[in-house]
């Protein structure tokens, strides 16, 4: 384990799963294949198994379901002096409607992205990522793909943004006469949705990304050092 | 008890598996300031820093202190046409105590006061044992576990880009005052980012396992030469 950044999927690579082996997601360590749970730091050991997919696709499900109240309910319900100008209950999508209709371009493109695209995005790479995990690619393949994985792992809490938007402005614009705004149901599904998102990619083993690679040549045991193992 | 640079490919013994693609190395203890990554996808898998273990512990007692300074101040207030509004952070959690949205309450609380406070607290009662150079705790190694499982669930700083996008939607509205926890959450930021900078989780295993504490036998000795100052 040195410093090999450069020689980055170069030639093939003896991985735990094909020494017969368990790697311990959680602090690195090795382990023989019977063992169930890491010794060090008491994780679960599981091995690379397209069956753990069925995970993703539970979670996956449970937020695209969720995610479909978010989007027909309110998601916040705003009144300005007591109902007289106006009061109004906006969806996600009415809440961008009116936002462009006030011409703030910028946040309503902002909502948007966050709230709309983001999670369907989501939706969409992890759906991807699990069809195609454990498939044969090539390195290419497998690094555009772990970088797939990576940024949703990394995106999925910010979509956690809208709601706390929502619990801000409720708990901030309580002017009575004036103006108040209070949260919708929308809420709840939405933050439900997203937390359930985050389990889906949180349950994907990126292990498997990397099981479909071809098994060309001679394995290397070695670490660092090996740059083509042909 | 294992020697650096030996392995055994039937047991494991003195391998590290990278977590995200499997691809197996040779473990190995890095001098402070080094980075190991994984041959294959680049993930790093190491890269300990000097005097990390103290930085940590301090960071998260700012951290402790900033969000008990957040949860106590007020927030923000705002005021229009004479109408005015004050609201804590739990007020903000409040704002969905009504009817179904009663869950969301407990949520937001947890994942914006909760869960940062508990992960302080797990990494201090981690590596405050560590730092003085005594055994670590019994549950260390679960502290630690559970303290990284949680992680992605502790959103203080998704709170805080939350809040501007809530300022920027209310200022049209009325005129708005940052009170001294919005400042405290605004520093929290840094303090998790610089946290973060710090943190090698594989020095800390290593760590864990030198001092003393309960192991599975498998710690690292240093081959050739005996006594180095481990980092």
């Amino acid at each position: 384990m040195s410093g090999a950044s450069d020689l980055r999927g170069s030639g093939p690579v003896l991985t735990a799963h094909r020494a017969g082996l368990l790697g311990c997601h959680s602090c690195g360590r090795v382990w023989p294949a019977e063992q169930k749970t890491c010794a060090r730091c008491g994780e679960h050991l599981s091995p690379p198994d397209r069956r753990k997919l069925q995970y993703v696709w539970a979670w996956l499900c449970a937020g695209i379901i969720t995610y479909i109240p978010a989007n027909i309910f309110p998601m916040m319900s705003t009144q300005t002096f007591a109902g007289l100008q106006g009061s109004s209950e906006a969806t996600i999508l009415e809440g961008v409607v009116e936002l462009i209709h006030h011409g703030s371009y910028d946040i309503a493109a902002v909502v948007f992205v966050a709230s709309i695209i983001v999670p369907i995005a989501k939706f969409v790479a992890i759906s991807w990522l699990a069809l195609v995990a454990g498939k044969p690619a090539t390195a290419e393949q497998a690094h555009t793909r772990l970088k797939v994985y990576e940024v949703v792992e990394f995106i999925g809490r910010w979509s956690m943004i809208d709601v706390f938007v929502v619990a801000i402005l409720s708990a901030l614009v309580q002017l009575g006469f004036v103006a108040s705004i209070h949260p919708g149901p929308a809420a709840v599904s939405f933050a439900l949705s997203v937390a359930f998102t985050m389990l889906s990619a949180q349950s994907f083993d990126p292990r498997l990304i990397w099981r479909g690679l071809p098994l060309r040549s001679r394995e290397n045991k070695n670490d660092g050092q090996e740059s083509q193992a042909e | 008890m294992d020697h650096e640079g030996t392995y055994d490919l039937r047991t494991g013994r003195g391998l590290i598996a990278c977590p995200r693609c499997d691809a197996l190395h040779v473990e190995k203890e890095l001098t402070a300031g080094e980075t190991a990554r994984c041959v294959r996808c680049g993930t790093v898998l190491a890269n300990p820093r000097s005097g990390a273990f103290v930085q940590l512990i301090a960071l998260a007692f700012t951290s402790m202190v900033l969000m008990l300074g957040a949860v106590f101040f007020p927030f923000l207030e705002i005021s229009r046409m004479g109408f005015g509004n004050a609201t804590s952070l739990f007020g903000v959690a409040l704002a969905f105590a009504e009817g179904i949205l009663l869950p969301l309450v407990l949520a937001v609380l947890i994942m914006i006061v909760g869960l940062p406070v508990l992960r302080s607290f797990l990494l201090l009662y981690t590596l405050v044992p560590l730092a003085q150079g005594r055994p670590a705790h019994r549950h260390a190694a679960t502290a630690f576990r559970i303290s990284e499982h949680l992680r992605p669930w502790s959103m203080a700083e998704i709170f805080v880009i939350g809040t501007s996008v809530a300022l920027v939607k209310v200022a049209g509205l009325a005129s708005v005052h940052l009170g001294p926890a919005f400042w405290a959450f605004c520093a929290l930021i840094f303090v998790n980012l610089a946290s973060r900078g710090f943190m090698c989780q594989a020095t800390i295993w290593d760590a864990i396992e030198d001092s003393g504490g309960k192991t599975d036998g498998r710690e690292l000795v240093e081959a050739p030469k005996p006594e180095t100052v481990r980092s």
